[in-house]
């Protein structure tokens, strides 16, 4: 019995000698100091941040918190939502700024006209531009693609297993207003509209049909990062005049250029924080925002990288935002 | 059974729901197109307008209201605190040091030494590897987010689940009350309650946790009642006659002897709490979720596929443990308390005092309190899932696409062109007639309703979509279910080899192994159908396989010393008598399919699926998002009940009184 109880015990010497021997080893090693956070700016306190699910707006994000953090002293929390979910947080608090603001009239209306917790702070200057776009290759091939009378010619081209014997035009991300299927009806165009449902699904398409010339026509938008990488061409379709998409069942005309704006929770600028400032003078061209997205989807730096490398490059463009703060 | 009297003979019966289906082939032709009630895309009918009305009022008038203010402001409250609380321990900074309370060796311990007391050795060493794993993928901190959230988001679930689960035991009025609330909160997809939880809770911890308990807590209420109720009436008479009282046999007799179902729902919770992981991040939930999401907008597959992985060593281990740990709860309560050797006696003491000190380690040391940087080896992982998913993409494309149309154009289209292209009055009268002919009325009446609900919510058309894809799915999940689950079923080796697969089908979450999928069949239904039937299928596998090794050896023997081939063995003794096993594994996969169908929605199936993502971004179509969410539910409920009565009289017919007529009809 005594021998049993010995041999049992052993786990228990083993892992009590082990434990020892652990704290004895560890003595010499560094030892966890008591740090106050780096960066706790009394002027500019928190900063909520709303990043959207793009890389572009990542791209917007990155250099602005990083400036916010570096040159002002905010402490800048990044908050990962979708655009209506970010728009919930203004009467709360707990958004204070979107940076890049894709139209959303009906919560223009509701949070800045009616509820008055929200203001535009005008735009990034970036141009969002949405539309009908095919691959390069395509574009070569046949060159009277881009006109949009000349679809129906290609229709059994983009004949799939989903379209039903009309042509395909794939439909996508569902954050995004569409009107490609009144469009379809109106222009007389022979396709159907197929919902891709993510920007994942879309750009896939599109990166396949370039890399397996594919033919794919479909919706997409510009600044995106992909545009990078496969750089595709847009479709034109009938130009857009004012008042041309009043009534959604009878738009014929392409869609309207998106300014790009910035809205800020009202109560966020009237606290004279020095990010609101930083907010109201931030803009920059497609070309910033398409450089930074690159360094961060396609060379994989994280946010602040590059970020960094940017600010390096462009203190001019910096430096004036900064005025006022 | 007074309705069967009303029947007419079983041979008529048979041939009758042949009949009704034929009749309805023979119409199509004529009325296909006439009343299919379609609804374009950015479509609404008055039904999803008036929804967003009274959506915008709530919004409007809930920073006056003192109910949001107080009750759900003390909620939400309550939940941060939780949540900051756990990242504090093990996650984030806190307390003014620049690492959390717990470094990673403290975390290592405290764990494995939870499963070296609670499951066995070698459930510690699997834990501690995890652990170990979670560091080499270099995704610690993120990985002890999720945990932070998944473990605050389990306990209160438990905390809320188990008193209910006990109440729904020995309460039967509360049972019938509850279910179908929870049949509700499992089928309804998150994308429906998610928007809203924000608006409730706001942007936040709480709000991720609500959206996990919502679909954590049914399995816990579900498997404690139904330990409860398992219960034997003779274990429960002794102690009535003993003298007990109602309290006393509760606590002292059912509650220890449903302790093994209560620890099973604990491994339920916890696997369905993992599940949500991925969509919370959607509301900037912390953790692995928010590795996977972001990295895949910016289409870095590797990057994704890593947190993935370390979401499904996560699951595993939390499954493994606890399932061993329920094992170990059953041997317990057979074996009794006997013996108490010294073993027993110093393991508890002795793994709580090294985990003490490795705790002290790492609170104190940097080198215990960092997971120290491995130089390239975190990057492996996700260049070879990368390098894989790009060469699948390159090669097999023109393959696969073969394999898609002739699927497509073969079974998908027609099946489903059949469904949408009949007038939905026609669809109910077939329907039900069928369901009254083959099943029952009740069944019969319940689908009755369902489709009438259907029509009501305004999304027949996309609704139809939805179910051809759906049962195709299944369908094709019942044919992998019974291959690999007789394989399964019949060999141990085969199980071993198969089964960590299938774990991780179940909880990769599904946009890392779609993106390639999507290179491969396009967005399209296709697509689709198999991101379901990756989740749907393991499920069923398993079921079958449990069923096929349920069966009785005895049976097995007697078969093959008469000299039975295998397949004989398999198809007139192994499927037959597992029969059970294989209606449950269909209902089940049927289930899981339409939990997918919101993941199929955003790559390319359009339809319910496509209604409820789309609702999700767009403040204009939240109505009509949310009435494609609840038509999920209409089509979940309707389709589980079916097969539900179609069980039970399988049942009847193998075991029951002789009726040969429900048999012939599947």
């Amino acid at each position: 019995m005594g021998y049993i109880a010995r041999k049992r015990n052993r786990p228990t010497l083993i892992a009590l000698a082990l434990g020892i021997g652990l704290l004895l080893s560890g003595c010499s090693a560094a030892k966890i100091g008591s740090t106050s956070t780096t960066a706790t700016g009394k002027k500019c306190g928190t900063f909520n941040l709303a990043v959207n699910g793009w890389v572009g707006y990542e791209a917007d994000a990155a250099v602005v918190a990083y400036i916010a953090h570096k040159d002002l002293g905010c402490t800048v929390v990044k908050k990962n939502l979708t655009e209506e979910v970010s728009w919930q947080g203004f009467p709360t608090g707990e958004i204070d700024a979107i940076l890049e603001n894709w139209g959303h009239n009906d919560l223009k209306k509701k949070y800045i006209d009616t509820q008055k917790v929200a203001v535009s702070l005008g735009s990034d200057g970036n141009k969002g531009v949405i539309g009908w776009y095919v691959a390069p290759w395509m574009a070569q091939k046949y060159p009277d693609i881009t006109n949009w009378q000349n679809l129906n010619k290609y229709t059994s081209m983009f004949k799939t297993s989903e379209s039903g014997g009309k042509g395909q035009l794939l439909d996508g991300d569902p954050s995004f207003v569409t009107n490609d299927a009144a469009l379809v009806k109106n222009l007389k165009l022979n396709f159907k509209v197929v919902y891709a449902g993510s920007e994942t699904a879309l750009i896939t398409a599109f990166r396949q049909s370039q890399a397996k010339q594919t033919p794919v026509i479909g919706y997409f938008y510009e600044p995106q990062w992909f545009l990078s990488e496969v750089k595709l061409v847009k479709v034109n379709l009938p130009a857009y005049t004012t008042g041309c998409d009043a009534v959604t069942a009878k738009v014929a005309c392409d869609y309207p250029p998106y300014p790009l704006d910035k809205i800020a929770a009202t109560k966020f600028v009237n606290s004279g924080s020095p990010a609101a400032t930083l907010v109201k003078n931030f803009s920059w061209t497609n070309d910033d925002q398409n450089l930074v997205a690159s360094y961060i989807a396609k060379d994989k730096m994280t946010d602040d990288q590059a970020a960094a490398k940017w600010v390096a490059a462009n203190p001019d463009k910096v430096k004036a935002w900064l005025a006022g703060t | 059974m007074a309705v069967l009297s009303l029947r007419p003979r079983p041979a008529v019966r048979r041939w009758l729901p042949a009949v009704v289906i034929a009749a309805w082939l023979a119409c199509w032709p004529l009325l296909n197109g006439r009343d299919t009630l379609p609804l374009a895309g950015s479509d609404l009918t008055s039904l999803h307008r008036w929804i967003n009305a009274r959506w915008d009022t709530i919004d409007n008038s809930r920073s006056g209201n003192p109910f949001f203010h107080y009750f759900i402001g003390a909620i939400r409250t309550g939940l941060d605190a939780a949540v900051t609380f756990a990242q504090a321990l093990i996650s984030q900074p806190s307390f003014g040091r620049p690492v959390p309370v717990l470094g990673w060796l403290g975390v290592v311990a405290v764990a494995t030494a939870i499963a070296f007391l609670y499951a066995n050795l070698r459930m510690a060493l699997l834990t501690a590897a995890s652990f170990v794993a979670f560091g080499v993928l270099g995704l610690w901190q993120q990985s002890m987010d999720t945990l932070s959230i998944t473990l605050v988001a389990v306990t209160c679930s438990l905390a809320i689940g188990i008193p209910l689960g006990i109440w729904a035991g020995v309460s039967d009025r509360f049972d019938r009350v509850v279910t179908p609330v929870l049949d509700i909160m499992q089928t309804m997809p998150t994308f429906v309650y998610l928007a809203p939880l924000t608006l409730f809770f706001l942007i936040g911890p709480a709000s991720a946790t609500i959206a996990t308990m919502i679909y954590a807590i049914p399995p816990c209420i579900r498997l404690t009642s139904h330990g409860i109720r398992e219960v034997s009436p003779a274990t429960l008479e002794a102690s009535t006659s003993l003298g007990a009282t109602e309290w006393q046999s509760l606590r002292k007799v059912r509650l220890p002897l449903a302790k093994q179902a209560m620890v099973v729902g604990i491994n339920q919770t916890m696997m369905a709490a993992l599940s949500m992981v991925t969509i919370a991040a959607l509301i900037d939930s912390p953790g692995l979720g928010q590795t996977v999401y972001q990295t895949l907008q910016k289409m870095d597959i590797g990057t994704a596929f890593n947190g993935g992985l370390a979401l499904v060593i996560m699951a595993i281990m939390l499954d493994r443990v606890t399932s061993a740990a329920s094992r170990r709860v059953e041997r317990t309560r057979r074996a009794g308390r006997l013996r108490s050797s010294a073993y027993r006696r110093w393991k508890r003491p002795a793994a709580l005092t090294v985990a003490a000190v490795l705790c002290y380690l790492s609170y104190t040391y940097v080198w215990a309190a960092v997971f120290p940087t491995l130089g390239d080896t975190s990057s492996y992982v996700p260049r070879a899932a990368a390098a894989t998913s790009a060469w699948v993409q390159n090669h097999l494309a023109g393959f696969t696409g073969a394999l898609k149309n002739l699927l497509t154009y073969g079974m998908l289209n027609p099946f489903e062109s059949l469904l949408t292209g009949t007038p939905w009055w026609l669809a109910l009268v077939v329907a039900v007639s069928v369901a009254a002919l083959l099943v029952g009325f009740r069944t019969a009446a319940i689908v009755a309703v369902g489709l009438v609900l259907l029509v009501v919510l305004g999304l027949w058309q996309d609704s139809m979509v939805t179910l051809a894809s759906t049962l195709v799915a299944t369908f094709l999940v019942m044919v992998l279910g019974l291959f690999f689950g007789v394989w399964m079923g019949r060999s141990d080796r085969v199980d071993t080899l198969l089964r960590p697969l299938l774990d991780a089908g179940q909880t990769m979450p599904a946009f890392v192994y779609l993106v390639p999928v999507l290179g491969l069949f396009g967005a399209t239904r296709f697509t689709a159908i198999i991101a379901a039937v990756a989740y749907a299928a393991p499920a069923s596998i398993k079921l079958v396989a449990e069923g096929i090794r349920a069966v009785a050896p005895a049976a097995v023997e007697a078969a093959t010393s008469a000299g039975s081939t295998v397949g004989q063995l398999i198809f007139k003794v192994q499927l037959p008598m597992a029969r059970r096993a294989v209606t449950l594994a269909t209902s089940q996969g049927l289930i899981y399919v339409l939990a997918m169908v919101v993941v199929g929605g955003m790559v390319g199936a359009g339809a319910l699926g496509y209604d409820v993502v789309a609702g999700f971004s767009q403040t204009a179509l939240r109505g009509k998002g949310l009435a494609a969410g609840v038509s999920i539910v209409v089509l979940g409920l309707m389709l589980d009940r079916v097969m539900r009565a179609v069980a039970h009289r399988v049942e009847l017919a193998a075991h029951g009184p002789a009726d040969r007529g429900a048999d012939g009809g599947h």
